[in-house]
């Protein structure tokens, strides 16, 4: 459980002159078993929360292996590559936002997907990753910790396609996105004085952009938050139910595909946004502590992989999709169980979706490429 | 975030390299906060709120809901059906979910009956809802049939219709239920606490369209409804009904109304109106047409309450049927008012002032007699104030206490003006003479015995009576018309001038028809009230009489009274109809002296 119990653990690297055969595919075994855990259990909930629809399952396990296939692919791509294109993948992530607002399609009173015909998808998933490997790419070549100029340049690569995706308006991936920035900026050793100084910033900026940054169904939301009884069947319903969900399975939980509060149609979105309340409510505190405990093992194992890579752009890099990881797990979390207001961010590898989950296997599989190519570089 | 801002920058100027080393440290510990932060978050809710949480969680889903009763059936005194409750059921629909497969559309329009189109429109203005119906109270079958296709959005919910057999035959008299089968007019109404039952109890799991999963308990099983046996005999309900719908359309008509009472028992045998509908038809009900004017509609029943007038006249002692009474010359002045007749009938007695209908005659029976023994001869007839039978909307009709008669009101009065009732009323009044002055309450349920009567006149004055009434449906008479071959048939004609404003319409009449039969031992009373015919012979003789024969031959016929008069009055005119009573035959001789 604790951080630490990693680093005091020989890596393979270390033990091993000759890489293992998945090393040697510049795979790496505790985190891929991590991630196969999480999406297996992901599929068993699924399996409840479609009742018991087998074709969906199947869909998602489609998405799943070509997730994999995905992350093995960058895995094998050197980051040499994946630096020089960094910024084109970035100015590409952006004309794409641009395209979405100009020519999206609607879906549920937004605008997110891209049809290009043979496939739809949403561009500010690509920003998740091309977001932190572009800040990566800026801070590599600085001086560290970075000076007050190259962290605006870095503020503005973060800020773009958040305002393009808050535009949309998505504004739980333009968090996710935003805190990418955050989180590479941190890493790359930004001093605390304006860490501090931010802190206060976005204190002092947060009224002006409840006012006018956001729309009324997002202040709605977090005003629902703090009183969701207020509009039970309106704006609360949405918490009320999941913490329902949550609070009905007990230590225990009702048992796998018993859950009434889903089933009944109780839950919304009770197999993708909300689908903890589902695992919760048959798994019971149990199932969620063992659910939280593999996210940060994964998350744990992330970091230590970034930190193991060859430069600073990987372990920039590396560190911030870990982190977004968390930060995704953290968030659906907080607002399924009711501590965070509903944004519309999936739990990773287990919500059903598709979009997300192949970019969270292509940000891991980024992650190995960096960490693993350094080793072979290095001999 | 608590720790301080110098000591880990001291850090990251010292040693560049291990600055991201701590950085991921105080990363991933801020991280074990967060998760730590959900985790006790989960306790909270899965260990300490858990009871309440489930305790919400379970009221979500499990409800309690009704059972609804099986409606009692509405029976005619046989035992025949005239309103029965059927299951049915109401198809509806989640239409997002609807929507969702719109390619079903057109699959689901066929089966409702609709165009594909028709329906889509229909589930497109309720896009955003939760809940439409699309068809309510379809035949099982249909259902079913929609049932099998397993339409996704789309539900059956069971519900109970009630269905008329008789339809508009006895619409007026059981009323209707409303879609959730609650009586709503009529009997229906009047009997809906013995009707409906007690609805039963039961826990299911419903998922959040409301859509029930599973039945967990039976708390309490419903009760159902009771039969309730009414006192009509369907089929002569029927006949009275053809007869009365007949008469309105050859007349042209507004309204007809016909009652058969049991002169034994006093129950209703029949209780016809027109126009009607057909209740099955819940887009064809409107109050008018549903409207049971035999209970619910006063009238002024004119010359039809000539015998009451006698009949106190004969008991007073101060006439006979024979006491001569002089018409001439076919009018008389009451103060400023003046009472006419149709013609000048010159020196007549009592039996021929029924016969002939004389308003003169009738006036100076009365004039002759007290107020007040007048008044209360016609309240004991149950003028004046309601039956007691029970039925939603009934009235009680006008009558004018004694004190307050004027001459003119005391005149009208015997002929039938200033005084009104409902068809039942007088039904009711009419039965009593038919029973030889004994009155009954009425009854629309069936009886088990006949209810104790109270004497209101002497037999010796209905037995002078009756030999009157009979002549009325003679060749002589007013109501030649009304005459039942086989039987004996006593009655009286009245042709009503109809209110219009604040006084009487020259051309607009209600033909009556009033009567009893078999004379020697009465068994059926009858009422027939046409409502304005439009044609030239708005006589009730010949419009109303017609009708009270066709009904009281079937009726009679349907209840096997043996007939009392084997040779048909109208084959042999000239036989004296008051031969084969038991009055003196002085009367016709009298008449026959003052023709000319």
């Amino acid at each position: 459980m604790s951080p630490y119990a990693f680093q005091d653990a020989p890596l393979h690297d270390r033990e091993a002159p000759r890489p293992r055969l998945l090393a040697r595919v510049h795979l790496d075994a505790p985190l891929l078993l991590g991630l196969l855990a999480v999406a297996a259990i992901g599929l068993v909930v699924l399996y409840s929360a479609s009742l018991q629809d087998l074709e969906s399952v199947i869909r998602q396990g489609t998405r799943l292996g070509l997730g994999f296939v995905v992350l093995i692919v960058l895995a094998q791509v050197p980051p040499t590559l994946l630096r020089t294109w960094t910024p084109a993948l970035y100015a590409i992530g952006n004309l794409l936002l641009v395209a979405v607002l100009l020519v999206g399609d609607h879906s549920m009173g937004a605008q997110r997907w891209l049809d290009l015909g043979f496939v739809r998808f949403q561009p500010s998933e690509i920003m998740k990753i091309a977001v932190p490997l572009m800040l990566a790419w800026h801070f590599a070549d600085k001086q560290l910790p970075p000076r007050v100029p190259h962290l605006l340049v870095g503020a503005v690569i973060a800020g773009v396609p958040f305002v393009l995706i808050a535009k949309q308006p998505d504004l739980g991936t333009g968090l996710v996105v935003f805190s990418a920035g955050l989180f590479a900026l941190f890493l790359g050793g930004m001093s605390w004085k304006i860490i501090f100084g931010l802190i206060a910033a976005i204190a002092a900026v947060a009224p002006v952009f409840w006012e006018y940054g956001m729309r009324e169904y997002q202040r709605q939301r977090v005003r629902t938050l703090f009183d969701p009884e207020a509009d039970p069947l309106g704006a609360g319903y949405h918490i009320i139910q999941s913490k329902i969900a949550i609070g009905s399975g007990g230590l225990y939980g009702k048992g796998w595909l018993n859950g009434t509060q889903s089933h009944l149609e109780f839950l919304p979105e009770s197999h993708t946004d909300f689908i903890l309340g589902t695992f919760a409510e048959e798994f019971g505190l149990i199932g969620v502590c063992i659910l939280l405990v593999l996210y940060f093992l994964i998350v744990a194992r992330a970091l230590r992989l970034a930190a193991g890579a060859g430069d600073t752009y990987g372990r920039i890099a590396g560190g911030t999709l870990a982190l977004v990881f968390f930060f995704y797990a953290f968030v659906n979390t907080g607002m399924v169980s009711g501590i965070l207001p509903v944004v519309g961010v999936p739990l990773p590898l287990v919500s059903y979706g598709g979009t997300s989950l192949v970019t969270i296997m292509a940000g891991f599989g980024i992650l190995m490429s960096l960490h693993f190519h350094r080793r072979r570089v290095g001999h | 975030m608590k720790r301080s801002p110098s000591s880990p920058s001291r850090k990251l100027r010292a040693s560049p390299g291990s600055w991201t080393t701590n950085r991921r440290k105080l990363v991933l510990g801020l991280f074990a906060l967060a998760a730590l932060g959900i985790v006790a978050r989960a306790v909270y809710l899965q260990l300490i709120d858990t009871e309440f949480l489930q305790g919400q969680g379970d009221e979500r889903f499990l409800r309690s809901v009704e059972v609804p009763a099986h409606r009692g059936m509405i029976t005619d005194r046989h035992g025949e059906p005239l309103a029965v409750s059927s299951p049915v059921d109401s198809v509806w629909a989640h239409p997002p979910t609807l929507l969702a497969n719109r390619e079903r559309l057109p699959e689901l329009a066929r089966l409702l009956g609709m165009t594909p189109s028709e329906l889509e429109a229909k589930v497109l203005s309720r896009e955003k809802k939760e809940f439409m119906y699309l068809r309510r109270a379809l035949e099982p079958d249909a259902a079913a049939r929609i049932q099998v296709r397993a339409i996704p959005g789309v539900f059956l919910q069971r519900e109970y219709r009630r269905f008329y057999p008789s339809a508009e035959v006895t619409s007026h008299l059981l009323g209707f239920t409303d879609i959730d089968d609650d009586g709503q007019e009529g009997i229906e109404l009047a009997w809906n606490s013995t009707l409906q039952g007690v609805p039963g109890e039961k826990r299911v799991i419903r998922d959040r369209y409301g859509h029930t999963v599973d039945e967990v308990e039976s708390v309490r099983e419903p009760q159902p409804g009771r039969t309730v046996t009414l006192s009509i005999d369907r089929r002569i309900q029927y006949i009275a009904y053809r007869a009365v719908k007949a008469a309105m359309l050859e007349h042209g008509a507004a309204a007809a109304t016909a009652v058969v009472l049991d002169v034994q028992t006093g129950e209703v045998l029949a209780m016809v109106n027109q126009p009607g509908t057909n209740p099955n038809d819940r887009g064809a009900i409107r109050g008018d047409l549903l409207r049971n004017r035999a209970l619910t509609d006063v009238y002024e029943p004119g010359s039809v309450m000539k015998p009451f007038t006698v009949a106190m006249g004969l008991e007073s002692g101060r006439f006979r049927p024979d006491t001569p009474i002089s018409t001439s010359p076919g009018h008389m002045s009451v103060g400023r008012y003046t009472v006419r007749d149709t013609h000048n009938y010159g020196l007549i007695d009592v039996t021929r002032v029924i016969v002939k209908s004389s308003n003169v005659g009738a006036t100076k029976i009365a004039l002759a007699l007290p107020a007040e023994r007048l008044w209360d001869l016609f309240r004991k007839l149950g003028f004046g104030r309601t039956s007691g039978i029970g039925f939603p909307g009934e009235q009680g009709g006008w009558l004018a206490h004694y004190s307050r008669w004027s001459t003119i009101s005391h005149a009208n009065q015997s002929f039938g003006y200033g005084i009104s009732m409902t068809p039942l009323q007088l039904a009711r009044a009419y039965a009593a003479l038919a029973s030889g002055g004994v009155i009954r309450p009425v009854s629309l349920v069936k009886l088990d015995r006949a209810p104790e009567g109270e004497r209101i006149l002497s037999e010796a004055t209905v037995r002078k009576l009756m030999p009157m009434m009979e002549a009325v449906v003679s060749r002589d008479g007013t109501a030649i018309q009304a005459s039942v071959a086989g039987y004996r048939v006593a009655g009286k004609t009245g042709t009503v001038h109809k209110i219009v404003g604040r006084g009487y319409a020259k051309n607009n009449y209600y033909s009556v028809f009033a009567g009893f039969a078999p004379v020697s031992k009465p068994r059926l009373a009858m009422v027939v009230i046409v409502d304005d015919p439009k044609d030239k012979s708005y006589y009730g003789g010949l419009v109303a009489a017609p009708v009270f024969s066709k009904v009281m031959a079937g009726a009679l016929r349907v209840m096997n009274v043996p007939p009392d008069n084997i040779v048909d009055p109208r084959l042999t005119p000239a036989r004296p109809v008051m031969a084969s009573t038991t009055a003196p035959a002085a009367a016709p001789a009298t008449a026959k002296r003052e023709r000319p």
